[in-house]
């Protein structure tokens, strides 16, 4: 799951981690009504007014309503016309950010609406760092990574100057020891009360990782102000959602305008699903066959219109619930129904499938492939239903079927 | 022979709840050597199994069965009273890695756990719990093991496998139903079939396992289906490439997976541009592994790792 930067930064600043000071607003007398007090308290006559959508690249990303205008506005009016001169800046900044959509290079084209802005103090920046935790697979550790090349997109760190990334190996029995922080701290070139605060701020970082049961938690940049202090300028969270159920404080933070309808859709149902923008409908059983029936789709040239797993024990309901979900999605010319049933039976699931067809029409074509428990009586059922479903031998012959009978 | 289980595997079960009870009856009717359940508040009853098998099992283990499985409150007790060396673990996701330790602690040298959806950060103490400790632990988030006509613990079906001369492992569950299914239709059999689970952090990887069946004579070829996420695919092609004397073929889901996007399983994710299936299957092809182009295709491809025609 994943949350805001203003709600991340107030998890932060709740946990002790140094963070700008800032206010949320979701109208523009909100983001107006930020500006003065922020500027008294942080005693920094500029302030910055960001976008709050779920994904990155939002200071380079550019608004299709104002293709000039940045997802990230840094407000210098305060400077030289005072409080006042800041305000009607964001007041003509937040009348064209809020409402309108924000493509980034994590968007994709259509690009994400802007429901909320984050208001926050000017920084003087003196370094730009970057810092991040997360688990690595290898160690099945938490690990600490650091580099000296903040605002800069990891990936592209790791792929030209690996050499510029630091990273320390957290044993969860211990947590990040001290030595570790100011190895990492060192290494970053940092000194002094910048040396002190960044080891501090990796320190918190990392309990707070375990605390919150997040799967990743990334601050870039963080910065050292002139004055020393190190604090997060920006801040990225995700949850392990297996865990979200001991968190009530950080579920509550969840914002479902930020997810797909359908996908939430589809968790309510317990099934598991992801949309995609290819034209064939599947439905399978187990996350490994059903990735693999869209990979063998697009074998015989076709694209996926979904990702969908009914699960092991899927009931006719769920089966039911989920050709709802396919069946909505106005690019779908076909469906194929991929089950190798094992503990699940091939009759449950063909009658399932005969219930949702009753419930919902049908109006592409449906290739069925069954194998394993009860398949003959599954196939029988089908067979008999007069519906006209499309019988397939195996997962190879039904993904061929289906792209013959949708192209 | 094979790896893992066998008829000398004498299995504890933790968790009694719906699933458990249903697979530990079809494990019983299978003929796996179920011995005892694990319940913090029903120490001294017993729960009944009765049915009658499913004669793809043990031969000639039980043709009707009634079992009284006593329940222990805890694995220590449960182990010292029984002489099991296994446990299945069906514990509900909050509790299923304190589960996992509680069985390290126990001693119980093989820990298969099936419980989906564990928190992480419970896997990673869990698992740190274990590095000192002479156990195994299989998952969580799998099938299970099984060898066939021999034991099976898990929640695959019985009936699809077939006693042969390939070993399997599996990151995925259906999937390995899909291969064994071939495997037994194209008359090559499994030794021994090994879900590892779809978990980020998991116990047994896949070289663990080709380990263990590269030195299992009774091996001649390994089948290893994984999936995007995370790099144990490399990492084990690396090591068939530096050390497997046997033939091996190979399967990769997920080629078609929008990256930053979790397939299912909670490991099933291409992040920061690393873990796909592009890069898998180059790595395994590099191996001199035989990478099936589609499922349907991994019994074919093991045929063809193994020289045999078809």
């Amino acid at each position: 799951m994943k949350i805001h930067e203003y709600q991340a930064k107030e998890l932060m600043k709740a946990r002790g981690i140094s963070v700008p000071m800032g206010r949320v607003a979701t109208t523009v007398d909100e983001a107006v009504a930020a500006v003065r007090p922020l500027i008294e308290e942080s005693g920094n006559p500029v302030v910055v007014v960001k976008s709050q959508i779920h994904a990155g690249g939002r200071g380079k990303g550019r608004f299709k309503e104002h293709p000039d205008l940045g997802g990230v506005n840094v407000v210098l009016d305060g400077i030289e016309g005072g409080p006042r001169a800041a305000e009607d800046a964001v007041r003509s900044l937040a009348g064209k950010m809020l409402g309108s959509t924000l493509v980034t290079i994590q968007t994709g084209p259509a690009g994400k609406k802007v429901n909320r802005l984050y208001i926050e103090q000017g920084i003087d920046i003196d370094r730009e760092l970057y810092v991040s935790t997360l688990l690595d697979r290898a160690s099945s550790r938490n690990i600490l990574l650091v580099s000296t090349e903040g605002g800069t997109e990891i990936e592209e760190v790791a792929a030209h100057t690996p050499e510029k990334i630091l990273k320390a190996e957290i044993d969860p029995a211990i947590g990040l020891a001290d030595f570790q922080a100011s190895e990492l701290a060192h290494g970053l070139g940092l000194e002094g009360g910048a040396f002190k605060n960044a080891v501090k701020f990796m320190k918190s970082l990392t309990v707070a990782a375990v605390e919150w049961d997040a799967d990743m938690i990334e601050i870039n940049p963080l910065v050292v102000t002139k004055g020393g202090d190190v604090m997060a300028l920006d801040g990225k969270v995700s949850f392990d959602s297996s865990a979200i159920y001991r968190h009530p404080d950080i579920a509550a933070m969840r914002d479902e305008s930020e997810e797909d309808p359908a996908e939430l859709e589809a968790a309510e149902h317990g099934l598991s699903f992801i949309k995609l923008d290819g034209t064939i409908g599947c439905m399978v059983n187990g996350a490994g066959l059903a990735m693999s029936t869209m990979d063998i789709i697009k074998v015989f040239g076709a694209e996926p219109a979904n990702f969908l797993d009914v699960g092991g024990g899927a009931t006719a309901d769920k089966v039911t619930a989920a050709f709802k979900i396919i069946t909505r999605d106005p690019n779908v010319k076909g469906i194929f129904v991929n089950i190798f049933g094992g503990i699940m039976k091939c009759d449950t699931i063909a009658e399932g499938v005969i219930e949702a067809v009753r419930q919902v029409g049908l109006e592409v074509p449906l290739v069925v492939r069954l194998e394993g428990t009860n398949v003959e009586l599954g196939k029988q059922i089908l067979d008999q239903s007069g519906l006209n479903v499309v019988s397939a031998a195996d997962m190879k012959d039904g993904a061929q079927k289906i792209v013959e009978l949708t192209s | 022979m094979s790896v893992l289980v066998n008829t000398d595997t004498r299995v504890l079960v933790q968790g009694l709840g719906k699933t458990g009870r249903f697979h530990t009856d079809t494990a019983i009717a299978y003929g796996t050597t179920m011995v005892a359940a694990v319940h913090p508040s029903r120490a001294g009853e017993t729960e009944i199994f009765e049915g009658e098998t499913d004669h793809s099992g043990v031969p000639g283990r039980l043709d009707a069965y009634h079992v009284e499985l006593p329940i222990h409150r805890s694995v220590k007790e449960a182990a010292a009273a029984t002489g099991a060396n296994a446990t299945v673990i069906y514990v509900p996701p909050p509790f299923a890695a304190d589960a996992i330790m509680e069985a390290a602690a126990a001693g119980i040298p093989l820990i298969i756990c099936i419980t989906e959806g564990i928190p992480v950060a419970d896997m990673v103490k869990a698992k740190r719990y274990l590095e000192d400790k002479p156990v195994r632990l299989v998952g969580p988030n799998c099938p299970g093991v099984i060898t066939p006509a021999e034991c099976k613990i898990g929640i695959m079906p019985g009936y699809i496998h077939q006693p042969g001369r390939i070993g399997v492992v599996s990151r995925s569950g259906t999937l390995t139903y899909e291969a064994v299914f071939q495997l037994t239709n194209n008359g090559l059999g499994q030794t021994t079939a090994i879900g590892i689970g779809g978990d980020p952090v998991n116990g047994t990887n896949f070289v663990d396992c080709l380990q263990l069946f590269n030195d299992d004579p009774a091996t001649e070829g390994v089948l290893m289906i994984g999936e995007i996420g995370g790099s144990a695919e490399e990492v084990a092609a690396d090591w068939v490439n530096a050390n497997m004397t046997k033939p091996v073929a190979g399967f990769i889901a997920g080629t078609t997976a929008p990256p930053g996007k979790r397939m299912g399983h909670a490991g099933a994710i291409v992040s920061g541009g690393k873990g796909t299936a592009v890069d898998k299957i180059a790595a395994m092809t590099a191996a001199g592994i035989v990478v099936a182009p589609t499922p349907t295709d991994m019994g074919a491809a093991v045929m063809e790792a193994m020289g045999l025609v078809r």
